[in-house]
């Protein structure tokens, strides 16, 4: 908006009706009202819907080149090839491993790491203001110096994933474990619990969710960062068939491992909500 | 157990006494309401006597040694429950037993005995998350009285609650006092809760808190809700309710 405008709003203020007046016959709703269920089901529908048909409509047209926009034919035809081929396999498999050591890593350092300077304050002054600049520089920008460090193999990949991780999750997890009512832990204290007891009894099990649910939004993160660390130097995984995939114009290929990370992306998701869900029954 | 409290005063901030000059002794077994406008520190007191904050000045003495931290001989109730939401009531009760290394079998038996006491034994295996407000205090009144404590401190237990249930854990509390032979300490703002709980009542001043008056209240022993009506006790609560007021306008002039 321009200064012009602002003004001659403020100017014309003074004509409307007085503040607070209300304007009969205006029905006024609460920002979150409830959706019926039915509609609910339509729209999520629509969400997946919507989209594959526009793609498909697009595709059907002829309006753009096939090279640039495959139809969901050719891109579904394109993954049972791969599927048969096994490559499709093999290259999940290297990605899926690399995840899952990295994420595993990840975890191991970050959650003790994020719990203590939740717990201890003096922990949280510590390391606080180094975790937090290190989290804003970017992991994509360290793939030079890790090579130059680890070579091309497989650990600079592990470490690209970890580093880009890692400092999320310890500044989540301390940000739930600080949730922890004050109230619980001095009633603790005064039955008796010492620290260590109040840590392992009290504020782990309140954090629990909390802590899942920070490694379920850095989860997300970790999976595209495997496939980054694939796109340079590597010779297996989603992101290296990409790669792969361009050099001979297959976009189809292309699409079709789009849609494979994107189902294990929500694979991971999903599983991770359960797991949260489970754990955290006593919150609900 | 005998409680001393020796010229404590306590500052969060240099120079802006929150209580000053408190000289108190409460007997074993007594139960004593303490009342007070807010910002008369009455929770802070509680609190110093939980061990949870450290006076700035003076001392906070139990049988003449001084308290430094918290400790299962003092129990501690909240107003909002602060229960351990995943844990059922029953292990919620022991979980101070579980601390002090009390075994399993002598630990389910005291805690069965408990959650009867407070009339929760149909719950034993709930979630606190299902419990009404009243029960959930019931649930952490006898987690307190699990480490069997010589005093027993309540901070607004009933603050949060209608008044029919507020009415039922009164009658609760007097009876569990009873039962258990502990000390009670009780911060209130509940004039008439007070009144009708505390054989003293402890009315404070504001700024800084101070004992402005030390009332012991002559009612008989066996209480109930219809003594609320006598004349005894309407002028009781009459004479507190005007400490109180004047404190307040005292504090608010200032302010």
């Amino acid at each position: 908006m321009t200064g012009r405008t602002a003004a001659a709003e403020a100017g014309a203020a003074p004509e409307a009706a007085a503040p607070g007046g209300s304007r009969p016959g205006r029905r006024i709703r609460p920002l979150n009202s409830a959706v019926p269920a039915r509609v609910a089901w339509a729209l999520r529908a629509l969400s997946v819907a919507g989209p594959v048909t526009a793609w498909w409509a697009l595709s059907a047209s002829g309006l753009v080149d096939p090279t640039f926009l495959p139809s969901p034919a050719a891109v579904w035809a394109a993954g049972t090839d791969m599927a048969a081929s096994g490559s499709l396999w093999t290259d999940l498999g290297a990605s899926l491993g690399r995840i899952g050591l990295g994420f595993l890593l990840a975890v191991l350092i970050s959650v003790p790491l994020g719990f203590t300077m939740g717990a201890l304050p003096w922990a949280q002054a510590l390391l606080e203001p180094v975790i937090g600049l290190l989290r804003y520089l970017p992991a994509s920008a360290f793939i030079p110096l890790l090579i130059i460090w680890l070579g091309i193999g497989e650990a600079s990949k592990v470490a690209l994933l970890v580093l880009g991780v890692v400092f999320f999750n310890t500044l989540m997890t301390a940000d739930v474990v600080r949730q922890v009512p004050r109230r619980l832990l001095e009633v603790s204290a005064t039955l008796g619990a010492g620290r260590v007891r109040v840590a392992s009894r009290v504020v782990f099990p309140y954090a629990l969710p909390g802590m899942i649910d920070a490694m379920r939004v850095n989860a997300a993160a970790a999976w595209n960062f495997v496939v980054v660390a694939e796109l340079i130097a590597a010779t297996s995984g989603l992101g290296y068939r990409i790669t792969r995939a361009q050099r001979f114009l297959q976009t189809d290929r292309i699409f079709a491992i789009l849609v494979v990370i994107g189902l294990i992306g929500l694979t991971i998701d999903i599983t991770l909500r359960l797991v949260r869900a489970r754990v955290g029954r006593w919150a609900a | 157990m005998t409680l001393r409290l020796e010229g404590v005063g306590k500052e969060f901030e240099p120079g802006v006494p929150v209580l000053a000059d408190l000289d108190l002794t409460i007997a074993p077994g007594e139960f004593v309401c303490v009342v007070g406008a807010s910002g008369s520190g009455k929770s802070t007191l509680l609190s110093m006597v939980a061990g949870l904050t450290s006076p700035t000045s003076g001392r906070v003495l139990l049988d003449g040694r001084e308290v430094t931290g918290p400790g299962p001989e003092r129990g501690l109730v909240f107003q909002t429950a602060s229960l351990y939401p995943w844990r059922s009531v029953a292990r919620n009760v022991a979980f101070g037993l579980e601390s002090l290394g009390v075994p399993r079998e002598r630990r389910e038996e005291h805690v069965g005995r408990l959650l009867t006491e407070v009339g929760l034994a149909p719950f034993a295996s709930a979630l606190p998350g299902r419990l009404s407000g009243g029960q959930q205090q019931r649930v952490a009144i006898a987690r307190a009285l699990a480490c069997s404590p010589r005093v027993l401190l309540l901070d607004e237990p009933f603050g949060a609650l209608d008044v029919q249930t507020k009415e039922d854990m009164q009658l609760l509390i007097r009876q569990v006092w009873q039962d258990v032979a502990t000390t009670v300490i009780m911060v209130t703002h509940d004039v008439e809760e007070a009144v009708f709980l505390g054989q003293r009542v402890l009315v404070l001043s504001c700024d800084p808190g101070r004992i402005a008056r030390d009332l012991t209240v002559g009612l008989p022993t066996a209480r109930s809700l219809e003594d609320k009506r006598s004349p005894a006790f309407l002028a009781l609560r009459a004479e507190v309710e005007d400490l109180v007021r004047a404190e307040h306008r005292a504090h608010q002039a200032r302010v």
